[in-house]
């Protein structure tokens, strides 16, 4: 199985040279930037901890870096870390009453819903300097130069798969390291019952607001490199339910129980819209999006595992042995 | 003191008759989780489908507008009837997380279908109700008759649960689910009928609300997460909490946006929110 992992990467990584065109390599930069995304979102979200909000985190990623080069000349290196630590903050400020005083379930989804409309709001209502609903766009570094590393701009696709794929496999690694962590047992007899575990010494609070946190700067993480990547960026695509919505349905549709389930919800959601758009065109505006949401919810009535999850327990009927030895 | 003048008083009464509507909008959302335990996060999105419905029957088919509005009632609280049905019913006895997710799909499919049978313009039904002046302040008397009618509505749903042999029973479901059936109550029938009471109020809302707003297909959004911030803060399935928190929101959101812009009214009542759950995070008038 390792020799088949490895071989899998190296021709991932060796397929912009197979002679795609630029509109595939895009599908496969957003196929893996998702897939980052959504696997941030699964950190915590496999925990029981259902947040309809990570749009606020990913609206702080793509806006704070956008705003502080265009209105500081501040360069993205620096606004990564000064969006982090919003996003961290914002965590924080969100999570810490939450664990604290056992805001969980449905309560705590719909305050991190409220969450992502109200980061909408603030980018919208500060329209003298995002451009409101209109979005904004990085000013450009690229006067006569090819590309900039001061301003991160990079128009050639190539240098973004590798910084798009290199983060994936860093979100896929930690994902890993949560997985294999003492806190993820914890959370998850936290998860089934939150006062046996607290009876026993579990530090509710300290162990949801970590994993809280690494999944918050994930997915902000994964907002500044979007904004880079598209170089321009939208208060209802970065920000709000409907993207907040779509991270949760992308994670779930893959199989948000698994390592790779995120990226193959991620692959999945973009392809069949993508496809749709195409297939059935923008002529019937939101055919495709009605489709989507319909597959969507019978998704969740009919296959809560997801893809890969559903896919990896019919394996793992059929051949016990052999997933066990791995 | 010239920020207490005649402009702000009219926001402060703005902000009450404000308050009527979210505090239906609550009820109905509040009535749906005490009783079946989920949360409708489509709850929005069935009141803009009762507002087009309105629309369509009134200014295109040419309905009179009561007879509209009694339509568009029935056809929100068959489509709470078919959402309980086809949607929650398969994953009551899922896991927790699917509950929750399976009506955000239906938020997502509603919006788009939306989109796509009634396109993106904004619509309106053209009634113009006059504005009522009163000394210096204008009040619009559209915003007052919602004000009365949420309020008529919460009382009726108030006398239906506490005189009504089937609001009782749903009064008990909601507080022990196991025993109710063997008492010889059907739960599969309470669930319906609180879905259709649900749905229905929610039509009732919509009746309200397209006399004040344009219709377009993400409206929803412009009032569903204020509704789950009320009922949160009202204590979840907690009908009077949600009624006070109701208040106190539009409070903010009329006077917040009447200094600022409105959506830092929204922004203002989320911040309170937040700080409200350090305060009393079993919401306002949570018990434990």
């Amino acid at each position: 199985m390792n020799v088949l992992r490895w071989a899998l990467l190296a021709a991932l990584a060796a397929a912009p040279f197979s002679g795609m065109g630029n509109y595939p390599l895009h599908l496969l930069i957003m196929c893996l930037l998702w897939g980052f995304v959504y696997t941030g979102w699964a950190v915590m979200g496999r925990l029981g901890l259902v947040s309809l909000g990570h749009g606020a985190f990913l609206g702080i990623g793509g806006y704070v870096g956008v705003m502080a080069w265009n209105h500081w000349g501040l360069s993205p290196w620096l606004g990564l870390p000064l969006a982090l630590a919003l996003a961290a903050l914002v965590a924080f400020v969100i999570g810490y009453p939450c664990f604290r005083f056992k805001i969980v379930g449905h309560y705590f989804a719909l305050v991190t819903l409220a969450l992502s409309e109200v980061t909408r709001l603030v980018i919208v209502a500060l329209r003298d300097q995002t451009g409101g609903s209109l979005g904004a766009t990085p000013r450009t570094a690229m006067q006569g130069a090819e590309w900039s590393l001061f301003a991160l701009q990079f128009p050639s696709k190539l240098v973004w798969f590798y910084i798009v794929m290199g983060c994936w496999l860093a979100g896929l690694w930690i994902w890993t390291r949560v997985d294999r962590s003492m806190a993820r047992l914890a959370l998850q007899a936290i998860s089934q019952e939150e006062e046996a575990a607290a009876s026993i010494g579990m530090n509710v609070t300290r162990l949801k607001l970590s994993v809280t946190l690494i999944s918050a700067l994930m997915t902000c993480f994964g907002g500044v490199l979007y904004a880079q990547y598209q170089q321009y960026v939208n208060p209802e695509t970065v920000s709000g339910i409907g993207i907040s919505l779509q991270m949760v349905f992308g994670a779930i549709a893959g199989g948000m129980f698994v390592r790779l389930g995120p990226t193959v919800g991620a692959a999945f959601t973009l392809l069949l819209a993508e496809g749709l758009r195409l297939g059935v065109g923008h002529d019937i505006h939101g055919l495709d999006t009605t489709l989507y949401g319909l597959m969507l919810v019978l998704f969740i009535i009919f296959m809560p595992k997801g893809i890969l999850g559903a896919a990896q327990e019919a394996w793992e009927k059929r051949y016990p042995v052999l997933l066990r030895a791995n | 003191m010239d920020i207490f003048d005649s402009f702000l008083l009219e926001a402060v009464i703005n902000g009450l008759l404000l308050g009527g509507i979210l505090a239906l909008l609550a009820l109905g959302l509040n009535l749906i989780f005490g009783v079946i335990d989920v949360v409708w996060i489509c709850y929005a999105e069935m009141i803009m489908i009762g507002m087009y419905s309105v629309y369509y029957l009134h200014n295109v088919y040419g309905w009179p507008l009561w007879l509209a509005f009694i339509a568009a009632v029935a056809i929100v609280a068959v489509m709470g009837v078919a959402l309980h049905q086809f949607v929650v019913k398969p994953v009551l006895a899922a896991e927790p997380i699917n509950q929750l997710l399976v009506t955000g799909g239906v938020l997502f499919l509603l919006q788009a279908a939306a989109t796509l049978v009634f396109g993106v313009e904004f619509r309106n039904i053209g009634v113009k109700l006059p504005q009522l002046q009163l000394g210096e302040m204008y009040f619009s008397f559209a915003r007052l008759v919602a004000f009365l009618v949420a309020l008529a509505g919460m009382i009726g749903v108030y006398l239906f649960l506490k005189r009504s042999y089937l609001g009782t029973a749903i009064r008990a479901i909601s507080q022990d689910r196991a025993i109710m059936p063997l008492m010889g109550v059907n739960p599969d029938r309470i669930f319906l009928v609180t879905s259709a009471l649900g749905g229905g109020l929610a039509g009732l809302a919509a009746c309200l609300l397209v006399l004040q707003y344009d219709i377009h297909p993400a409206i929803g959004l412009s009032f569903g997460p204020i509704t789950f911030l009320v009922c949160v803060l009202g204590g979840l399935g907690n009908m009077v909490g949600g009624f006070i928190a109701a208040f106190i929101f539009a409070q903010f959101i009329s006077v917040g946006g009447f200094f600022l812009h409105s959506e830092w009214g929204y922004v203002l009542a989320f911040v309170f929110f937040i700080a409200a759950m350090f305060w009393r995070p079993q919401g306002i008038l949570g018990g434990k």
